[in-house]
């Protein structure tokens, strides 16, 4: 299917027989998981696009945007501020792997116990999977958690240009300070790497870009407060994991074309759910594409996700950057201090993430909350103790999930899931 | 025939449980191994089994559902329900089976508001004691006895099935005594349980045992020990979902009628 990029992948010296096989294994479960819903929205369809984009058309558009003298770096999380980035033309495109299929390809040279998002990713780059390898001008990490942070370190050594954002730990006003500092060593490493400089009216431009995305998939995402919410929470994941790999103008487009779409549907009353469904919030680790698992055996055991508490869900869009226009090292602080503001479980204390939970679950109605976990995620395992007991204050029953990508655990998650529905009915 | 007679059946991943219950009266309760091909295994029971309302339960529940039409329930509610019909004063279900360990805080109405379960490995089920049985050359039916009848226990490190047996073969070939790491093995089984029991476990009320791991006395004895209260051990442990799985049929009759 996609043998119209087997010369580009050859250019960029990937294996491209393995490379077919892990595009089908994705396929596979894309099809299982997510295209065989009843009453997807038609808007689905460019995002479902994006599953095969992503190591295609999107591949082709990044070196195009090279050769027209932009630059390109891998992101890993969204404490990445992109503004500057985009501000610059340097492309930044998250790189974390979501597929179970290129887990195995990091066994070996890279620690068991490490979490499956981390194995994907490396496993992709072992095994010549990965399209963006070679092209990128730079690798940013962060140290939001030990296995990343780690990884950084080995990834420098094996040669790749890494840049490491230090987000703090905890926070106050000496860590504002020490990451407003960060965010100004990045903005000065994006000058190196581009070889442009960066100006106000750039950076409003890219504020504005990114705060219509960030609204845009928030409105996606308050659909599903809807007693019958005109969408899947599988397909609101999709659109999400899509958008955040887009150029984000197209992105935006579609999003709110989407949204159209879906104000129309509850106008007319049109819904995919049934009427009556228990609702659940999903809160905890990313779910990055690729991984569609957990909302599918969710929504396939007869409950609806309506809330995603995730970097893939309301982490990335709650906060927006105010769009201060001229004076540039006052924008810097701004986007600062919105990054500062997302509730990564590697912050202690984390209150904030906890109250935010408990108003997530008044505001979208749920019935009770699943705690995501992927294996060996510490920050978001632990932290899901922290949560429960602040939840079941709040009479909202909730369960946690631990699981990484591969399907052998489908049977008793199932159960699990559906016990907790029973419990719940 | 009664038109209250319903069946419950509790295709579990080693055992097959198929309760016939007229009224609140079990009429035909029974235990088989679960084959290769379950719906083959199951094939011959099912075609003497009375045409009533049917709840499939256990780990083949949605095959059964899938394939015959049966409504299917899991095994917490099923469990919850079959412990409460049991004994009505029971508050909190321990229950061993094939590869799973649950403890259910089960609720006067028969439904349940608290669970907890093993994640995917074998570690403290019943899984876990055939494999150890077999490495140290001990039928199942003896094991727990076996177990109880050494003085003294070897520490047993790891719950993990295959290193414990790696660790099972190691003793064995040291020339430690088999009972001696029987008992460990009974001793690492029902700490991995104890972990998983609620604070408190026994303030609600009454707490039972069910599951074939029920009918083992080298865990029953020692969980008993580990309990600040005695633990019910019904007559047949192992068909406390399926019957809850028939009750359930017959509320949903109830509802209907």
């Amino acid at each position: 299917m996609s043998h119209q990029y087997t010369e580009m992948y050859e250019q960029l010296g990937m294996n491209v027989e393995l490379h077919g096989q892990m595009i089908e294994a994705i396929h596979d479960s894309f099809e299982r998981q997510v295209l065989s819903q009843q009453g997807r929205p038609e808007g689905m369809e460019h995002f479902d696009g994006l599953v095969e984009a992503a190591h295609g058309e999107r591949v082709r558009e990044i070196l195009d945007h090279k050769k027209a003298g932009g630059s390109f770096i891998g992101t890993f999380c969204i404490y990445v501020p992109e503004e500057i980035a985009w501000a610059l033309d340097v492309l930044p495109l998250p790189l974390c792997g979501g597929s179970g299929f290129s887990v195995p390809y990091a066994a070996g040279r890279f620690p068991r116990d490490i979490c499956p998002l981390v194995k994907s990713t490396l496993g992709m780059a072992f095994s010549g999977c990965c399209p963006f390898g070679g092209i990128k001008d730079m690798a940013v990490g962060e140290t939001t958690c030990d296995a990343k942070k780690k990884t950084w370190d080995v990834m420098a050594v094996w040669g790749v240009n890494m840049h490491v954002l230090e987000v703090p730990q905890k926070k106050n006003a000496r860590t504002v300070d020490l990451w407003r500092a960060e965010v100004s060593e990045f903005r000065d490493r994006l000058e190196d790497i581009s070889g442009k400089r960066l100006v106000a009216e750039r950076l409003t431009e890219a504020v504005r870009l990114i705060n219509r995305r960030r609204k845009a998939l928030a409105e996606l995402h308050s659909f599903r407060m809807e007693e019958r919410p005109p969408i899947s929470g599988t397909d609101v994941l999709v659109a999400t994991q899509g958008s955040l790999i887009d150029d984000p103008a197209r992105c935006c487009d579609r999003l709110e074309a989407l949204n159209d779409e879906l104000r129309q549907r509850v106008a007319q009353g049109v819904s995919p759910i049934p009427e009556g469904v228990l609702r659940i919030m999903l809160g905890g680790s990313p779910a990055v594409m690729g991984n569609w698992k957990l909302h599918h055996l969710i929504e396939s055991a007869g409950a609806v996700v309506v809330c995603d508490e995730t970097c893939t869900g309301t982490r990335y869009f709650a906060h927006l950057v105010p769009e201060i226009e001229g004076d540039l090292e006052a924008q810097l602080s701004a986007i600062a201090d919105r990054y500062l503001q997302i509730d990564c479980a590697c912050f202690s204390p984390n209150t904030e993430r906890i109250e935010n939970i408990v108003d997530l679950a008044g505001q979208f109605r749920v019935d009770g909350m699943i705690h995501y976990v992927l294996q060996y995620c510490h920050g978001y395992n632990i932290e899901a103790i922290t949560v429960a007991e602040a939840l079941k204050e709040a009479a909202v029953p909730s369960i946690t999930l631990e699981t990484d990508y591969s399907e052998e655990d489908n049977g008793q998650l199932r159960t699990r899931i559906e016990a907790f529905l029973e419990m719940m009915a | 025939m009664t038109a209250s007679m319903t069946v419950g059946i509790d295709l579990g991943s080693r055992t097959t449980k198929i309760v016939v219950l007229a009224d609140d009266a079990i009429r035909s309760a029974e235990v088989f191994d679960t084959k290769h091909d379950p719906l083959d295994g199951l094939s011959r029971h099912l075609d003497e089994l009375p045409d009533v309302p049917t709840i499939v339960t256990g780990y083949g529940r949605h095959l059964l559902s899938e394939r015959l039409g049966y409504q299917a329930i899991t095994e917490l509610s099923a469990c919850a329900r079959g412990a409460i019909h049991v004994r009505p004063d029971c508050r909190l279900v321990i229950d061993i089976g094939g590869q799973d360990a649950k403890v259910i805080s089960v609720t006067e109405a028969g439904g349940f508001d608290d669970f907890v379960m093993n994640d995917r490995c074998a570690a403290g089920t019943g899984r876990f004691l055939e494999v150890m049985a077999s490495a140290l050359g001990y039928v199942l039916e003896e094991f727990g006895a076996e177990a109880l009848s050494a003085g003294s226990a070897v520490r047993i490190n790891s719950m993990c099935t295959v290193f414990a047996e790696s660790e099972v073969v190691s003793l064995m070939t040291s020339g430690e005594d088999r009972r001696r790491i029987a008992l460990g093995l009974h001793q690492a089984t029902v700490e991995r349980v104890a972990a998983m029991l609620p604070p408190g476990a026994t303030d609600r009320g009454a707490v039972m045992f069910v599951g074939g791991v029920a009918k083992n006395p080298g865990v029953v004895e020692l969980l008993r020990a580990r309990l600040p209260a005695q633990p019910i051990i019904p007559e047949q442990p192992q068909i406390v979902s399926a019957l809850g799985a028939a009750l359930i049929a017959q509320s949903a009759g109830e509802e209907r009628s």
